[in-house]
């Protein structure tokens, strides 16, 4: 224990190569090497410590290893029989020891940070409170203090307390945002699980679903979009302002009939799957086909594109989700995508 | 190394160790129960992690469990734990046909037991408390059940060993299978005691 | 005393299905065990196919979620176990100097119940779908709510079947660890692949009664519709994954134990040296055996338990780093200052030491809870237990069979072969699996059926499939060196690697029936080595020349099992009584068992005498 601050010394500068290795690793909006806010950061210093402790390890055993192996091979003709060694207790204790005190170097953090990530901020007046539904295979977030209720892509203010209640509504699934803060699973019956996170700037990034959860398991990403405190503020208003149905009266009511007995847009429609409104400006369509207007990949394509991709055949996107392939017209199809994809809020 | 042709007299002090086959037929069988034990533990443990989850509506541990019906069963069980120690010490002193009719009254008394936990549960059914009604009838028949099972197996296994010894006499081979038989039934009965004090007594506590 | 018993001696097929001599049945596990790892290897290979590319539709989502989850099943219970017991049964009554196992009937059933399950297991492929919700199984994914095909009913039935034979074949070790050792065998003599088959033994004992029990709890929810897992009925979905690892994480060690045990023989061999530190090393094989029981929610940091199991059990996994340590230091300074010869069965050992190294690093910081709740489920975690388990296990299985092959099949491997094998199936392996943990900490989930273009996971995801396809030819060349020796001639000696330092290389190879013509005298550690050392020829014998009881074949342990194959496949399609007539014809053969007594039959010593000369 005595020189264990020396040894931390001595970390030091593998720590800081270390750092300068990693971070600069991976997209800013992905990877947990990069992280963008105070909980990945935690879990990266961690990361970072541990990783540290554990090159310097491999590199001992490497080198021992390299070592042995050219010195002590054997040469032709050579038949010497080599000193029978039982052991060597000082060596023994050597290398007990070592590595206790390299664990007590990590596991102190480890626990200070457990328990710091448990804290519960379902209280705290000044964390935004989401609760988190997972289905397969999509995301609903529901923001209780704001009566808003939106899916696939959670709006978010930077720079505040984001706290987290998830649970299931079927299968085990888990809730990643690799940039943001590490996953938890989310659980069936009632048995809720809590975590919080932060952005530090406003930005997009990646969630996933990080727990096997049946054939589309891979699509059953969303997004985090982080925007400023007053964006937020007016994308609560707008999710709240009424809908406006489409202008053709035979479309409209096509898709009242067909879309909305399961989705809501605005104030009209079921709840019991994601709501559309906004799908105009969203990152993408099913969490998995990334909107954009100049398609590089198979699943990128412009929101029109993708919306009408993902109704005209659902289960071609996303095999075994629950949204049938809705009995509409080529034509109505497109409209309703056209509509859906004009449906833009303002934030 | 000879296992058989012994003459009755002749049989060593402690049957069941007199061969490296008895021996290690009782290790491992020692062996065995202790994966036994991991095995209830286990379906304890799902017991105790569900045995609130009731249901509404259905009927609770408090309501269904009757204390002297258990509590007779659980003489019953106990007292054949006895009798199944008579009947080795019987093979100890090499006293054949009073080991038979030891092994016998436990075979009785087991049987006895069972007839009793069959009449409980079919009472239960008809008290609303059937397999498929909630996690925990599941797990409470599942680890009942899976004891009852095991008591029928060894009423079935000890009256086979009374008709092999009946054929075949008591011998360094057919000792070492009733020893091992009486520890399984011992093991069976140390279990119940566990089921009797987690599922009934706590159960009726609450 | 010795009765002329004329006990039927099969030849052919009927040898086999009867045969109760741990030997034979050692070479069943490895055929048996080596054809499901070529299943699961191929799984594995389509896997990689898949991935190669994003966006890629070479298999369709069920179908991949099929392969993922028998991919792991099968590689788990039907390729690695198996192996490890048939190197088991090969070569620890030998280590120990016994004539043979204490239940060699027990020992057969253990193989064929293993067998069937298999079979059962794999049949799902042709019966409507293989199982799909993970090797793990986790519900509600794995009940039938949300998984409505019979595949979970095969995963459940088979892994309980071949569960069984698991766990007798662990009492058999353990009994014949602790009785039947020879004379001066004492335990702090034993060599340390029986140290770690024992230890291992004593795992599966009970480890497995745990996952029986899982295993017919998700049946009954199944099959009659319990409610221990039916959330809407009050039933608990973390529940299960409490009992799957409290049985998953031990079976992890239970893998890996005699691994490093073969790796201590192994080094110690080509080192021509004497174990470092025996006492230190029985030490810590014990200490990880114990400690492998307290960790298993380090499996379910994510699950939601809260800090203080968190806590707890992070500090509780990071403790098994000490006696792991302490194990590879050991290796390193036994290979100090001896004489190192480079065989495959060596190159395969010290290949092993880094990797598992790296392996076991990255297993310490999966064990920081915090940073595990980033690693969790991506391909970190997927790297990282593939270093453990191909890196470690893989390399170690590898290793025994050169190192041992001539003892158990009287022939050399090939060398030249041999270090082929190694270099593809190292070289691949590290292309496979040395990126997977950047993809994990770049964001990659596992058990991804596929992946978005222009996220940077594609060249490293098409190098890890290069990678596996190396790896598969280095297994061919393995098949290819197996086909080439089966031809030469029969012609191993005892010792072969002239280094032998155990108790197996003082008897022909292949061992006859009956092992050890006389029990040998076993006067210290490394009891052959002590004797060369000494100056003498062979072990000084502990009794004179006599006749040797042998047990009598069997085909009830044969057809026990095709019994509760039967009950398995009953069970699944509600055919009872079909499911019944599987049991009666299992309990039938019980009773068979035990009313006929074996009396088995004497080798006399004439037909020894010619046999030794011979040998």
């Amino acid at each position: 224990m005595m020189n264990r601050w020396h040894v931390v010394k001595r970390l030091l500068p593998l720590l800081a190569m270390m750092s300068l290795l990693l971070s600069a690793c991976g997209r800013e909006d992905l990877s947990t090497l990069n992280p963008q806010g105070p909980v990945a950061e935690q879990q990266f210093g961690l990361m970072k410590l541990s990783i540290s402790i554990m090159v310097l390890v491999v590199v001992i055993v490497f080198a021992i290893a390299i070592y042995v192996l050219i010195r002590f091979r054997r040469r032709p003709g050579d038949n010497k029989i080599p000193e029978q060694v039982e052991g060597n207790h000082k060596l023994e204790i050597i290398w007990t020891v070592i590595p206790l005190v390299l664990l007590v170097i990590l596991g102190v953090p480890t626990i200070q940070t457990v328990f710091g990530l448990a804290k519960d901020y379902s209280n705290d007046e000044n964390a935004i409170q989401i609760k988190v539904t997972a289905h397969q295979y999509w995301w609903e977030f529901e923001y209780p203090d704001f009566g808003v209720k939106t899916a696939q892509e959670m709006i978010i203010p930077a720079n505040t307390t984001i706290s987290i209640e998830a649970k299931s509504a079927d299968v085990i699934h888990s809730f990643w945002i690799p940039a943001l803060a590490g996953k938890i699973d989310t659980n069936p019956g009632g048995n809720v699980n809590r975590m919080f996170f932060e952005a530090n700037k406003p930005g997009v990034y990646y969630g996933k679903c990080a727990e096997l959860c049946g054939p589309s398991h891979a699509y059953m990403d969303f997004k985090v979009k982080a925007v400023d405190e007053a964006s937020f503020k007016r994308w609560v208003t707008a999710m709240k302002a009424p809908a406006q149905l489409p202008a053709d009266p035979a479309i409209a009511e096509k898709f009242v009939n067909e879309c909305l007995t399961c989705h809501a847009i605005g104030d009209k429609g079921g709840t019991l799957y994601p709501n559309l409104t906004g799908m105009g400006d969203r990152v993408s369509v099913a969490g998995f086909l990334m909107n954009t207007d100049d398609p590089l990949y198979k699943n990128e394509g412009s929101v029109y594109d993708n919306l009408k991709r993902w109704i005209t055949d659902p289960q071609e996107v996303k095999p075994g989700n629950h949204m049938p392939k809705v009995k509409l017209t080529e034509q109505e199809i497109d409209a309703i995508s056209k509509y859906l994809s004009e449906q833009k809020l303002d934030y | 190394m000879s296992a058989h042709s012994h003459v009755d007299g002749q049989l060593p002090h402690e049957p069941e160790k007199a061969t490296l086959e008895g021996r290690n037929k009782v290790l491992g069988f020692w062996l065995f129960l202790g994966g036994e034990t991991v095995l209830f533990g286990t379906l304890f443990a799902a017991y105790l992690a569900l045995r609130n989850q009731v249901g509404d509506g259905n009927p609770t541990s408090q309501e269904l469990f009757d204390l002297v019906l258990v509590g007779v069963a659980t003489f019953i069980l106990l007292t054949s734990s006895l009798t199944s120690v008579f009947a080795i010490q019987a093979m100890h002193k090499n006293q054949v046909k009073s080991m038979l009719i030891w092994l016998a009254v436990t075979v009785l008394l087991g049987l006895g037991f069972l007839g009793l936990e069959i009449y409980e549960f079919v009472h239960y059914v008809h008290e609303g408390h059937g397999f498929t009604t909630s996690a925990f009838s599941s797990s409470f028949y599942t680890l009942v059940g899976f004891h009852g099972g095991h008591v029928a197996f060894g009423v079935i296994w000890i009256t086979i060993l009374i008709f092999q010894v009946l054929k075949k006499g008591l011998n360094v081979v057919t000792a070492p299978k009733i020893y091992v038989a009486g520890m399984y039934w011992h093991f069976i009965d140390v279990v119940w005691v566990f089921i009797f004090t987690v599922v009934y007594l706590m159960g009726k506590v609450g | 005393m010795a009765h002329g018993h004329t006990v039927k001696r099969y030849s052919g097929l009927m040898d086999w299905l009867t045969t109760v001599d741990h030997k034979k049945i050692g070479i069943l596990y490895l055929i048996a065990g080596g054809f499901f790892f070529l299943v699961g290897g191929l799984e594995a290979i389509l896997i990689r196919l898949q991935l190669w590319k994003p966006l890629n539709d070479f298999v369709s989502p069920d179908t991949y979620n099929e392969l993922l989850t028998m991919h792991g099943t099968t590689m788990i219970f039907l390729a690695a176990m198996p192996l490890l017991f048939a190197l088991m049964n090969a070569i620890v009554p030998l280590q120990i100097g016994a004539r043979d196992v204490a239940f060699p009937f027990v020992n057969a059933l253990g193989f064929w119940t293993f067998f069937f399950g298999g079979v059962l297991l794999n049949v799902s492929w042709f019966a409507g779908g293989a199982p799909d919700a993970g090797w793990t199984s986790y519900v509600p994914l794995a009940t039938n709510t949300y998984s409505q095909n019979h595949g979970v009913d095969f995963y459940v039935l088979g892994l309980q079947i071949a569960g069984i034979g698991t766990l007798v074949g662990g009492i058999n070790f353990l009994v014949t660890i602790i009785n039947m050792r020879a004379p001066g065998m004492s335990f702090m003599r034993m060599p340390m692949f029986t140290w770690t088959a024992f230890i291992t033994s004593a795992l599966i004992l009970f480890a497995f009664p745990a996952l029986t029990v899982g295993l017919v709890a998700l049946m009954f929810d199944r099959l009659f519709s319990a409610n221990f897992f039916e959330v809407s009925n009050g039933g608990n979905a973390v529940l299960w994954e409490h009992i799957f690892w409290i049985f998953g994480h031990p079976e992890v060690y239970i893998l890996i134990l005699p691994a490093f045990g073969i790796i201590s023989e192994v080094i110690s061999t080509f080192s021509r040296k004497r174990l470092f530190g025996y006492s230190s090393m029985v030490f810590a094989t014990v200490l990880i055996g114990f400690l492998g029981f307290m960790v298993w929610a380090h499996h379910m940091f994510t699950a939601g338990l809260g800090p203080i199991a968190n806590a707890l059990f992070s500090i509780a996994t990071m403790l098994i780093a000490v006696p792991t340590g302490i194990k590879i230091f050991n290796w390193l300074f036994t290979m100090w200052g001896g004489s190192i010869r480079f065989t495959t069965a060596n190159l395969f050992a010290i290949g092993f030491v880094p990797t598992f190294v790296m392996g076991g690093v990255t297993g310490v910081m999966l064990a920081a809870a915090p940073a595990d709740f980033q690693y969790h489920d991506s391909y970190f975690v997927v790297a990282h237990f593939h270093y453990v388990i191909v890196g470690g296990l893989v390399l170690g299985i590898f290793s025994g069979l050169h190192y041992w092959w001539p003892k158990m099949f009287g022939r050399m491997l090939s060398e030249g072969l041999g270090k082929l094998t190694f270099w593809t199936f190292y070289i691949g392996f590290h292309m496979t699996f040395f990126l997977q943990h950047f993809l994990g900490l770049l964001g990659m989930p596992r058990r991804v059926y596929t992946y978005q273009d222009g996220l940077d996971f594609n060249l490293m995801n098409l190098i890890s499939t290069i990678g596996a396809i190396l790896m598969g030819i280095g297994t061919i060349f393995f098949l290819i060196n197996i086909v080439v020796t089966s031809v030469k001639p029969k012609n191993a000696p005892a010792d072969p690697w002239e280094d032998g330092r155990t108790l197996e290389w003082a008897i022909p190879s292949p061992a006859p029936e009956y092992n050890f013509l006389q029990t040998p005298l076993v006067r210290g550690y490394d009891a052959l080595w002590k004797e060369k050392m000494d100056g003498n020829k062979g072990m000084t014998p502990a009794e004179p020349i006599g006749p040797i009881h042998m047990p009598s074949p069997s085909i009830l342990p044969f057809v026990m099992s095709v019994g509760l194959f039967i009950t398995g496949f009953g069970l699944m399609y509600s055919k009872y009584i079909i499911a019944g007539a599987g049991l009666l014809i299992t309990f039938a053969c019980m009773f068979l068992r035990s009313i006929f007594d074996d009396h088995g039959f004497h080798i006399e010593p004439e037909e020894l005498k010619d046999k030794g000369v011979k040998a």
